[in-house]
């Protein structure tokens, strides 16, 4: 097989014949092209799509009441559903909840440090929270449990409340005033890939202590250990038939409660990207097979084209095989020298288009509003597209080459 | 060196068969000049390729020094071809994307020798047929006589036993053509048997045997010593036609 003298020898049939040469590898260039970019755009749009679910865990679960719609046991519809301290004990014992995170809705809440005040949300929580939301303390720590079991009256702030009411001065230790109580700041935050980073973070047993909320929770923010979108449905069920009897509602009156899970929405989400990735498979490989078709046509049509040749080489001593071997070889050279500059040109147009919108994005790119993200080929299917290509030009070229064995010097050297 | 007995050679024409050959006993010792005439269509082609083993034959039996030529590989053939015979055929049949030195060099690439040394070999052989400066043209930019004289200098390089040239001259104007006879003299000299198939009784008259091909069969063989009166037959015809 790796014969210098047979590689000369197809080398300069292939150097001595440029235009066909570029003919035939053209199509196969322009296959492996285009299923580089259709590839690399799949990945760059599900890339941009996960990206985003990445911004919070993805094992995250919402849960918030409403009103019912439904008659459920002698009761009528529209009565509110509330939450409470103890609805909290429960939903965290219910298997499958990883940590889970209670909050008090405050309203409307004015923070003010020295002269200046603004306006922001205060999110009252358990320290769980942070395992949903996934916030990045710049200074300080987050909510702890010995905040909770003691109601301190401390609070995390955003880095934007930082900026606003304390300038340059440092806020970790200072007392801000929330609605005229004041608390000790021990943490500044940002929520990655977000803009806004306006929100406050407090101990909810202290805000319910503080504000009135007696023992009340609005909503739940938990994470769960399902991996499957079974699974995580199971719990998702487990959860409000748990809430239902408890709070006496119909399990189906999605308006008492309701949810949202966002694993099940990644998953689902996922799943058509799969679809579409396995779609754009199916297109590159059909644009490759015409590409195929293509070499095998132009390798017959050269085998036509090079019958006397063939013969004189016959008459002269060539052996079948070596006529097979001369007639694969190019094939199989042409297929994977050509398919290689199309995969070079076409993942080096999506690590372009990759580059530009980096560049381009600049800090907006830290928004997490991408639906395009890093939309390149990773190396393992260049490589199997690489092996793919040389089994394309074996294939391209076994009936050429048949053809090739089977032409009998005698026939290709009678005078026309 | 070669033995034909009752060799029979029919071709298929869809539903009929075209009987070519109807019977041939030849024997071409060692050494020999040998022309086959004939008119068109007799078969003297069939037969020369049945020499050289590009073609099969049905019936009768083919020795070639000694060694029956009988139901062969491809690759025997090839590989027999090779060794044994040179061609040289009236449209020269030179590789057109191939420069003179590597058309000489081919028949060693299929020996299995290296690129260097075979074209080494090449240059010598196109020396010897006083075409050195040629070695780097492409044949189209050779004459008919040049070429053919590449083609010789190829049908030569793998040192056959025995050279075919199917109407070397018929390509070639009268000059030329004893130019490229007297070389195959010169090649039959050193020892190699020479078979030519030919029109023309002029270059018929300047090998040592003509045999003679009629409807498949052969007519008459005119040996050394008969070609006096050859040449005084070929003058009567040249008269009556
Ligand atoms: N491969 C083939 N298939 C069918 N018929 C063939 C084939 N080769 C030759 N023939 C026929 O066999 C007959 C003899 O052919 P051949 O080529 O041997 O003649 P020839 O004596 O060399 O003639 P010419 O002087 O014209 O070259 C011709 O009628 C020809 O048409
Ligand atoms: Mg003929």
């Amino acid at each position: 097989m790796f014969d210098i003298d047979k590689w000369q020898e197809i080398l300069s049939t292939i150097k001595k014949n440029k235009m066909r040469t570029f003919l035939t590898g053209f199509s196969v260039a322009w296959g492996i092209f285009m299923l580089m970019i259709l590839l690399g755009s799949g990945n760059g749009l599900s890339n941009g799509v996960a990206s985003n679910f990445m911004n919070d865990a993805v094992n995250a679960m919402w849960i918030w009441t409403g009103e019912t719609t439904i008659a459920h046991q002698g009761l009528k519809p529209g009565r509110p559903i509330q939450f409470h301290n103890d609805d909290y004990d429960i939903i965290t014992n219910i298997p499958g909840v990883e940590t889970a995170s209670g909050r008090y809705f405050m309203g409307n809440t004015r923070y003010s440090y020295g002269k200046e005040s603004g306006e922001y949300t205060t999110v009252t929580c358990h320290p769980e929270l942070n395992e949903v939301d996934r916030m990045e303390l710049l200074e300080g720590r987050f909510i702890n449990d010995v905040d909770i079991l003691q109601t301190r009256k401390v609070v995390v702030i955003g880095k934007d409340i930082h900026e606003a009411l304390f300038k340059e001065k440092p806020a970790l230790g200072e007392y801000v005033r929330i609605n005229n109580v004041p608390f000790k700041v021990v943490g500044v935050c940002i929520e990655p890939e977000s803009t806004r980073n306006r929100n406050a973070y407090m101990p909810v047993s202290t805000a319910q202590k503080v504000f009135n909320g007696s023992n009340r929770l609005h909503n739940f923010a938990i994470t769960i250990n399902g991996e499957t979108l079974d699974e995580s449905q199971a719990i998702e069920e487990r959860i409000r038939t748990t809430f239902a009897r408890k709070h006496r509602f119909d399990v189906a009156d999605e308006s008492a409660m309701g949810m949202y899970n966002k694993l099940e929405n990644y998953i689902q989400t996922m799943r058509i990207f799969q679809a579409i990735k396995i779609f754009i498979w199916i297109i590159g490989i059909g644009t490759l097979i015409a590409g195929i078709v293509g070499v095998s046509n132009i390798m017959l049509i050269v085998v036509k084209e090079r019958t006397k040749e063939i013969g004189i080489r016959k008459a002269i001593g060539a052996s079948p095989a070596s006529v097979i071997g001369l007639i694969l070889l190019e094939s199989i050279l042409i297929t994977t020298l050509a398919g290689y500059i199309g995969l070079v040109l076409g993942t080096g147009l999506m690590e372009l288009v990759n580059y530009a919108m980096v560049q381009s994005a600049g800090d907006a790119a830290g928004q997490g509003e991408t639906i395009f993200l890093n939309p390149t080929v990773d190396f393992g299917v260049a490589v199997s597209a690489t092996i793919l290509l040389v089994v394309a030009g074996t294939i391209a070229g076994y009936i050429p080459a048949k053809r090739a064995a089977s032409i009998k010097p005698i026939v290709a050297l009678r005078d026309e | 060196m070669i033995k034909l007995n009752n060799i029979h050679k029919s071709y298929d024409m869809g539903s009929s068969k075209l009987h070519v050959l109807k019977g041939i006993d030849l024997e071409i010792e060692q050494g020999e000049f040998v022309s086959i005439m004939g008119s068109s269509g007799s078969g003297k082609s069939t037969l020369l390729n049945i020499l050289g083993m590009l073609d099969n034959y049905d019936e009768g039996s083919y020795l070639l020094a000694n060694k029956l030529i009988a139901n062969m590989s491809e690759k025997k053939a090839a590989q027999l071809r090779n060794d044994m015979v040179g061609f040289v055929f009236q449209s020269f049949n030179l590789i057109s994307f191939k420069n003179a030195m590597e058309n000489v060099a081919l028949p060693l690439y299929y020996k299995g020798v290296n690129r260097k040394k075979r074209n080494a070999i090449a240059l010598e052989y196109l020396e010897k047929l006083g075409l050195k400066e040629w070695a780097e043209h492409m044949p189209n930019e050779m004459s008919g006589g040049q070429k053919q004289r590449v083609a010789i200098a190829r049908a030569l390089i793998s040192n056959p036993k025995i050279i075919l040239a199917d109407e070397p001259t018929g390509a070639l104007d009268t000059s030329t053509s004893y130019e490229v006879m007297d070389i195959l003299k010169e090649i039959n000299d050193a020892g190699i048997t020479v078979i030519i198939v030919t029109h023309e009784h002029d270059i018929a008259a300047m090998t040592q045997k003509v045999v003679r091909l009629k409807d498949g069969r052969i007519d008459e063989i005119i040996r050394n010593g008969e070609l006096r009166e050859f040449r005084h037959t070929y003058n009567k015809e040249l008269v009556t036609a």
